[in-house]
């Protein structure tokens, strides 16, 4: 299973309160934290990591300030053009249940739901994300109560190490909305962008024809 | 990933002129970000086109279909005008990339999006494509994968796209705006082969906008599909290809269009196929005899001698698939 990976290169975004008072971004990284309305979030992370021409670099990239919404929860915050949704979710708003496994798109880790639709977060510029609503695994359950496909994977034992599981539930959350559940072999080919390193795939599959009513 | 500055416009007519100062288009976006995180894209201005007016399939008067470039790859998939005129469509799409790629990526990024050769992909590596006149790592490297049809001394690598080789087939036509205004590109003449200048991919005037990819009219009725031969069965990409349309009238082939896949650096148009087809009646001797001339003018590299009959078989295949048993 991968380490929690350090966040690489440079995605530094700071979130700010909403209103006049509002720190400028020199500011922020000043104080390091700052409690919105809405947010709380670190400041620049990696830079310190970087050799000092990048971290230069970084200090003076474009950066853009956005609003979206995160499981129900509006955040406005100032991104570094370079920060990928998922760098956003998990080192900027602190949603680390979205996994980073290739960071390319060919692993299905990071997957999120995007307007209702599943797509890869670590190919989606956070800068794009102005006026989205967005759905992690952190905002599936209600409460205590798990979503269905969540409490079938437990039923079905659909994971092992449970690294790409977030990606998996939500990638089939959408595949069952999408009603390409009409099969095992249909399952498998719509669910076919979520690598399982430990192979699990029987069981995912069951766990969503499970929740999909059809088990 | 290089630092870059972000627009985003709501008119053609700005994008235009973002374009015009150089800046770099982006849709979907499921190529380029992840070519400028390996480093091998790096855009100093990104021109997010996402939200023009571009994301409209449409039949055209004469029974053709016209899809906005902006449409996705899902939404082109799943369209009932698209599944019910050009399965062959369809199918190519839904056997590319993933649910969550097809969710992001677009029609006129499909058609270009840029090879998946190793080497290309590998800043350390001698590549023509990214690095002109670095050499080509993959013509005497690992390139099992490359093409065998179209290459160059400078590069071997094949163009990655299904979809694109259902619009070879079809003949579609690409539509494009400038600064000078519209025009319209053949499948044929969008898409380069390497010669000496592998780093220039498509036929495009700088600053020009994808709009739409139209297909033409074809005789009805016409049975059309797509088959897809890879190293997995799903989210991999073509060893080999085929896509096929035939028109049948009469008990005799009236129309044929058939074009392969992972094979060529650009799709590959298989007219010797389609003139060995016109005016038969279908058979699988037939089917066979006609694809055997798929792989016409190959020239294997050290590690890919396997695609020359994997691509007649492939088109045999789907030739019966489409065409019937007899």
């Amino acid at each position: 299973m991968p380490t929690e990976p350090v966040p690489q290169g440079p995605t530094p975004a700071t979130a700010a309160p909403e209103g006049p008072t509002a720190p400028t971004r020199r500011t922020f990284i000043a104080t390091g934290t700052a409690v919105g309305t809405t947010v709380v979030a670190g400041g620049v992370l990696g830079t310190g990591l970087l050799p000092g021409s990048e971290a230069a670099a970084a200090a003076s990239a474009p950066s853009s300030r956005l609003s979206l919404t995160v499981n129900g929860t509006r955040h406005t915050v100032t991104v570094d053009n370079r920060t990928s949704l998922l760098d956003l979710l998990r080192e900027h708003l602190g949603l680390t249940g979205s996994k980073k496994g290739c960071d390319a798109g060919a692993c299905g880790a990071c997957t999120v739901l995007v307007d209702g639709r599943r797509q890869n977060a670590c190919l989606t510029l956070a800068v794009r994300m102005e006026g989205a609503e967005v759905t992690t695994i952190e905002g599936l359950a209600d409460g205590d109560q798990l979503h269905a496909l969540q409490q079938a994977f437990i039923d079905q034992d659909a994971f092992q190490c449970g690294y790409c599981t977030p990606g998996q539930i939500l990638s089939g959350v959408a595949c069952i909305q999408e009603g390409h559940t009409r099969s095992p072999e249909e399952i498998a080919e719509w669910m076919s962008g979520n690598i399982c390193r430990c192979g699990c795939y029987p069981k995912i599959v069951s766990a969503v024809q499970q929740a999909a009513g059809k088990k | 990933m290089h630092p870059f500055t972000y627009t985003r416009v709501s008119s053609t007519r700005d994008a235009l002129a973002a374009g015009r100062r150089g800046g770099r288009y982006i849709a979907g976006g499921t190529t380029l970000v992840d070519l400028m995180r390996e480093g091998v894209e790096h855009p100093a201005t990104i021109v997010d086109i996402s939200g023009l007016p571009l994301d409209e399939v449409r039949a055209t008067e004469r029974g053709g279909l016209r899809i906005g470039a902006l449409v996705s790859m899902a939404q082109a998939a799943a369209h009932p005008k698209v599944r019910a005129l050009f399965p062959v469509i369809s199918q190519a799409l839904e056997l590319s990339a993933s649910a969550q790629l097809r969710n992001m990526a677009t029609i006129g990024g499909n058609i270009m999006q840029r090879t998946r050769c190793t080497y290309f992909r590998d800043v350390t590596a001698a590549c023509n494509k990214r690095d002109p006149g670095s050499g080509c790592a993959a013509r005497d490297g690992f390139n099992r994968t490359h093409a065998i049809l179209g290459a160059s001394t400078a590069c071997v690598a094949t163009h990655p796209s299904d979809v694109s080789v259902a619009f070879a087939a079809l003949q579609a036509q690409v539509h494009l705006l400038g600064p000078d205004g519209e025009r319209r590109l053949s499948f044929a003449d969008f898409l380069l082969r390497p010669g000496t200048t592998p780093q220039r991919e498509q036929a495009l005037h700088p600053g020009e906008l994808i709009t739409a990819v139209e297909i033409p009219a074809l005789p009805r009725p016409l049975a059309s599909g797509y088959l897809k031969v890879r190293d997995r069965q799903s989210y991999e990409f073509a060893l080999t290809s085929a896509a096929v349309a035939l028109h049948v009238r009469g008990g005799i082939i009236r129309e044929a269009k058939v074009a392969a896949g992972g094979v060529g650096t650009v799709p590959w148009k298989l007219p010797a196929v389609e003139d060995h087809l016109i005016g038969e009646r279908p058979s699988d001797a037939l089917w066979k005899a006609a694809a055997k001339k798929a792989a016409d003018g190959a020239r294997p590299l050290a590690h890919n001698r396997f695609k020359v009959e994997l691509l007649q078989r492939t088109v045999e295949r789907q030739l019966r698939t489409v065409g019937g048993h007899a």
